[in-house]
């Protein structure tokens, strides 16, 4: 089975954070790493591979700047097979459909080049932008299948040709949906414990295929994708206020009736 | 704050960074409760043996990492930072590995390291006995030839995973010559005649276990003779050499933990109206801290690299123990300082990075023992 995984290199959150002067995030001079909700991901890509009956390759493969290619290099540390980092200038600023739009032509010329991709895991947002559609982007610009939020994925091989089953947990129901190959899945953190690579894994991932490509390669017109072809525009970003000490009530007997009297001035009751 | 590290290589950069992830994640958020409970965290050593990081400095061919003793000391350095049980433990683990590494016959290795550094062995090292510390030639333990056996009987004492370990590197009498009459043997654990004392009740490093161990007419094959019949003496020492720039590395992250948490403190612990480390008086006694762990590790990683390039680095190992258990014992004591009462009480790590200080000024050759040994090889190099 051929399966791509897209990863993301996002600002590492334990790390203090800032903007650019066009509100975009600073990627530059903050330490990035593989987002942690791609490593779920990437460890049930590796599960699917390895659980397969034929030999099975993955893919990483990311866009962004030149550090960016830190989150495909963790991926094939972890276990894939090789990656593809797609790197231009013009795509700084790009939003949620312009990295679809993105994705799409690097999986449609994957395709192209090295032959039919059965399967897409994405996570299932980003730990920066947090927005969680571009698993649904990607698999309507490729006219394919959408299985997201799966909290389990399992793959029949039986007849031939792949069936890919996931379950869906919400409040209220636990969903089963299939498709036939090629989809797009994309995974929560409930569905596996990612592995941390190894010592050996770092040293195998030195050696092997990495390409990058530009925005020409996967054909793609720089005007279709960045900050100026947004669909949306952040006006203003500012730090939140950190939170204040909060109203001390010292319980002198009255303490039930201030209480009450607090939360109706604050109209809570 | 991330320690700014020179790396020789890209792989060691991931290296490091793969450390603080496992450190960060699975080790610092446990390490202060398992060490009240006194729990050994085995599975710990999986996760480490597992990723690779118990093989480190031993040849990729039985499955070690390959890597050279400034990098392999750093990941040890994190490791302690985070838990410094377990970077004890791993340094002791290292050293119970390296005679057979190093003395071992080719036969041997190829039939017993790939075991010991696959990672899911671990090891003890038993030189220490309850009379015989410092003078480690007073040992008593003896080793008597029985055909196609040692047939080992004494009680070897402080050993660090005793009753944990996999396998016991024991030094032993083959002859009552002082110095010329140890050997070493590499003894499995569930051999016959292998018992184990209580744990011993520690002031610190409780999460690591420390037990006699007590060998009653053990037989042990004699293909388990590491080196020659009576190199135990020379086997022991010169593994020691490189347990002590273990330690030391230990102690540094030790001191490192310490320095962050009374730094994290100071910029937010209010008094006279302003966080305390607006205080020129404080900022000194932080600005010693720092001024020791750096010369510390530098310390350690100048030793570290004569012995990477080859080069004698006896005297400078003990010379690393010296100063960098030292100053893990006064930048401990000095982050209690800064903590104040709250650093007195369990509710915070500064006490116990304290007490876990004093131990690295002891084990592996007390303090007093590295100026012997530093004198020694002065005098000796002045006499030509
Ligand atoms: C937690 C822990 C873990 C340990 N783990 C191990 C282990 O895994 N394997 C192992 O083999 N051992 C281990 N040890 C033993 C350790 O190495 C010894 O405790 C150490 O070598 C000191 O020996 P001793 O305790 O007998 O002290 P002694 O040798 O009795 O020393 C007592 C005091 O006398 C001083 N002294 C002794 N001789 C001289 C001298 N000639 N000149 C000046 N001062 C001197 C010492 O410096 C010390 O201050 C461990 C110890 C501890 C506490």
């Amino acid at each position: 089975m051929r399966i791509v995984v897209c990863v993301k290199l996002v600002p590492d959150a334990t790390a203090s954070r800032s903007f650019e002067p066009d509100h975009t995030v600073d990627r530059v001079s903050v330490d990035g790493l593989l987002s942690e909700l791609d490593e779920y991901a990437v460890e049930e890509a590796l599960r699917i591979r390895d659980a397969a009956s034929e030999d099975g390759e993955v893919v990483a493969v990311t866009m962004g700047p030149q550090a960016a290619a830190d989150a495909v290099r963790k991926s094939l540390q972890m276990g894939a097979d090789s990656g593809v980092h797609v790197l231009d200038e013009a795509i700084a600023g790009s939003d949620a459909p312009a990295t679809s739009l993105v994705l799409a032509a690097t999986l449609r010329k994957l395709g192209a080049d090295t032959g039919p991709v059965d399967l897409v895991v994405c996570g299932m947002a980003s730990t920066d932008g947090t927005m969680g559609v571009v698993p649904a982007m990607l698999a309507e610009r490729l006219g394919l299948p959408q299985l997201t939020y799966a909290n389990q994925v399992t793959v029949d091989d039986s007849n031939g040709a792949y069936r890919v089953q996931v379950r869906r947990d919400s409040d209220l129901a636990t969903e089963t949906v299939e498709a036939a190959a090629p989809v797009v899945v994309s995974v929560t953190d409930q569905i596996n414990e990612p592995r941390y690579p190894s010592f050996k894994g770092i040293m195998a991932a030195k050696k092997k295929p990495v390409q990058t490509w530009s925005l020409s390669d996967v054909g793609v017109d720089p005007a279709e994708v960045g900050l100026s072809a947004a669909w949306t525009a952040v006006v203003s970003a500012e730090a939140r206020p950190p939170r204040s000490a909060g109203t001390v009530v010292t319980d002198e007997g009255d303490g039930g009736t201030r209480l009450a009297e607090y939360l109706v001035e604050k109209k809570f009751v | 704050m991330a320690v700014d590290r020179l790396l020789p290589t890209d792989e060691a950069r991931d290296l490091l960074a793969l450390t603080r992830e496992i450190a960060a994640e699975q080790l610092a958020p446990r390490a202060s409760a398992d060490e009240a409970a006194s729990a050994f965290p085995r599975d710990v050593f999986a996760l480490l043996g597992g990723t690779g990081l118990l093989a480190l400095p031993y040849a990729e061919e039985y499955g070690g990492g390959e890597q050279p003793y400034e990098v392999y000391l750093q990941v040890l350095e994190e490791i302690a930072t985070a838990w410094m049980s377990v970077g004890v433990g791993v340094s002791v683990h290292s050293l119970a590995c390296w005679a057979l590494a190093t003395y071992g016959t080719d036969e041997q290795q190829k039939r017993l390291l790939p075991d010991m550094l696959g990672g899911d062995q671990l090891g003890a090292y038993c030189l220490s006995e309850p009379a015989a510390g410092s003078d480690i030639a007073a040992m008593s333990t003896r080793a008597r030839r029985d055909g196609d056996h040692f047939v080992l009987t004494g009680t070897k004492a402080w050993i660090t995973h005793g009753g944990e370990a996999d396998f016991y590197l024991v030094f032993a009498r083959t002859s009552a010559d002082r110095s010329r009459g140890v050997s070493a043997f590499h003894v499995p654990a569930g051999t016959s005649g292998l018992a184990f004392g209580a744990p011993e009740n520690k002031m610190g490093l409780t999460a690591s276990t420390t037990t006699q161990l007590v060998l009653d007419e053990a037989p042990v094959p004699a293909s388990h003779l590491i080196g020659d019949e009576g190199a135990g003496m020379r086997i022991a020492l010169a593994a020691l050499d490189g347990g002590r720039l273990g330690i030391s590395a230990c102690a540094v992250g030790l001191a490192q933990a310490a320095l962050d948490t009374a730094v994290a403190y100071a910029t937010e612990r209010k008094q006279f109206g302003r966080p305390i480390a607006d205080f020129q008086g404080l900022q000194f006694l932080l600005a010693d801290m720092s001024a020791a762990v750096e010369s510390a590790r530098a310390t350690y990683l100048h030793a570290a690299r004569l012995r990477d390039a080859g080069r004698p680095f006896s005297r400078q190992a003990s010379i690393s123990k010296l100063v960098t258990t030292d100053a893990a014992m006064r930048v401990t004591t000095d982050a209690v300082q800064v903590l104040g009462g709250y650093g007195y009480t369990r509710d915070f790590p500064a006490e116990r990075y304290m007490r876990e200080a004093k131990v690295t000024q002891i084990f592996e050759g007390t303090n007093q023992v590295q100026r012997l040994v530093i004198a020694r090889h002065l005098l000796a190099e002045h006499a030509g």
